[in-house]
């Protein structure tokens, strides 16, 4: 089977840093795909290039079949990118920016509709503009941005940030379902423990390039298990993953 | 595109109709020039009907300024650039879209302004026709230009001060041909100001159509 996000000595930069330097990725379809790294090790950078965001210069990255040193565009339409930024407007209500966006991706009323339900923000708080919500309330309105165009891969960058508890396990039913359905996820999270449960995988980054590849599992002893633990695993303890070979 | 342009029109324009800043800011601003320039110039009522035509303009001009760089700012919050370009959305209808709400907001302040120089200079207006042709040109005009310049500038943080710098040379034809349009209609020699109203035009239709095909670069650029 062939990776959706396959990756192979990618280079991508921002402005003339190489803020990805040689990566190597490969992810599955229906698989959910832990991001690991400290900060700058090129996280966001991969979720915006597989969203075609951030241009690759050098190297293999293609998307869904779609070659992004080619037309790293033609990959937008089929991928949904929840960042740190909501990309929603303050003086619009939550509907109204749910709808909007949902009208821009050529989503249909009904998915519109089911997502505003699926976040619970169907209620008193449809109508409320999202300039008075909270951070938790804005995320989840983001959230439904995204399950409106019902994507094919979700590009979550610290999905688990300002979402309560209830929030979170909400958001983490929805990437199960999403995954379920024939969805994929890369993702990225300071939330170990929520992320190591939900992972298939765990793909370490460190100064743009790709440091390690392990499974993941929420049993004791498993590689997931000593990550949460040490912040580090042995390599004794992880067992190597390679999809491509 | 047209589809496309429809949404993200709709959109400024309910953004506009809840924070209301045109209303509140811009129109009481336009307002306070007219009405400035007629404290400045009051002792000569007869230079201050003669540049009626130029005041005009010239407030409209600045306050299209406000308008423009709203419009441009909507877009540059909190990931609204990338959601854009990832929605799929063509670039020539976000233009497009972007454009006729400016223009939409551009036409309520001309009319507005309209009424304070009638009142405030004691303007006659004659040749309704011209007059509204020359709006509708330069406002075209004022809107395409700006929204493609306001792209041109996103992203830099001395957006709001380079856009205006920008600007306001470009749209030096605009002002030139609307006062001129404006003064012959205002003359009673409407005959005359129809040039000036094609001049309008053709500088409404090159900027329209070079925004339209412009727009995606800037926006993958930014």
């Amino acid at each position: 089977m062939e990776p959706i996000v396959h990756f192979r000595a990618a280079v991508a930069l921002l402005g003339r840093f190489p803020a990805l330097a040689g990566i190597d990725l490969d992810v599955m379809r229906g698989e959910i795909v832990l991001l690991r790294g400290p900060n700058g090790a090129g996280k966001t950078t991969v979720l915006r290039a597989c969203a075609g965001l951030v241009p690759v210069v050098r190297g293999e990255a293609t998307v869904l079949g779609h070659d992004l040193r080619r037309n790293a565009a033609g990959v937008r339409r089929r991928v949904a990118l929840l960042g740190h930024a909501s990309a929603l407007y303050d003086e619009l209500t939550v509907a109204d920016n749910v709808t909007f966006w949902g009208r821009a991706c050529r989503a249909r009323p009904d998915d519109i509709a089911a997502a505003l339900q699926l976040v619970g923000l169907d209620g008193r708080l449809r109508d409320v503009r999202v300039g008075r919500l909270s951070a938790g309330q804005r995320r989840r309105a983001a959230l439904a941005c995204l399950l409106a165009r019902r994507p094919e891969l979700w590009l979550l960058d610290e999905p688990h940030a300002d979402l309560d508890h209830e929030a979170r396990d909400l958001l983490d039913r929805l990437i199960r379902q999403a995954v379920d359905q024939g969805a994929t996820v890369i993702m990225s999270s300071h939330d170990l423990d929520r992320a190591l449960a939900l992972a298939h995988r765990i793909v370490t980054l460190d100064a743009g390039m790709t440091a390690d590849q392990r499974a993941a599992g929420a049993g004791p002893g498993t590689p997931a298990e000593a990550l949460r633990g040490d912040g580090e695993a042995t390599s004794e303890t992880t067992a190597e993953v390679s999809h491509v070979a | 595109m047209w589809r496309d342009a429809a949404l993200v029109a709709g959109r400024d324009l309910r953004i506009e109709a809840r924070s209301r800043v045109t209303v509140h800011q811009v129109a009481p601003f336009a307002l306070l020039v007219l009405v400035l320039f007629a404290f400045a110039l009051d002792p000569a009522r007869s230079i201050l009907e003669r540049a009626t035509p130029g005041l005009y303009w010239i407030t409209v001009l600045f306050s299209a300024l406000l308008a423009l760089s709203r419009s441009a700012a909507l877009d540059e919050t909190a990931g609204a650039r990338d959601a854009l370009r990832l929605s799929g959305l063509d670039p020539s209808g976000v233009f497009v879209g972007k454009s006729l709400a400016v223009a939409a907001e551009l036409v309520v302040l001309e009319v507005l302004l309209g009424v304070g120089v009638i009142v405030l200079y004691g303007a006659e207006p004659a040749g309704v026709g011209l007059l509204a042709a020359t709006c509708l040109a330069a406002t075209v005009a004022v809107a395409a230009t700006g929204t493609l310049y306001g792209a041109l500038v996103s992203g830099l943080r001395v957006r709001e001060t380079l856009l205006p710098l920008l600007l306001l040379p470009v749209l030096a034809p605009v002002l030139i041909g609307a006062t001129r349009a404006f003064e012959a209609a205002l003359g009673r020699a409407p005959a005359d100001g129809w040039p000036w109203c094609g001049l309008l035009a053709a500088f409404a239709v090159l900027y329209s159509v070079a925004g339209a095909l412009a727009y995606g670069t800037l926006l993958e650029g930014s």
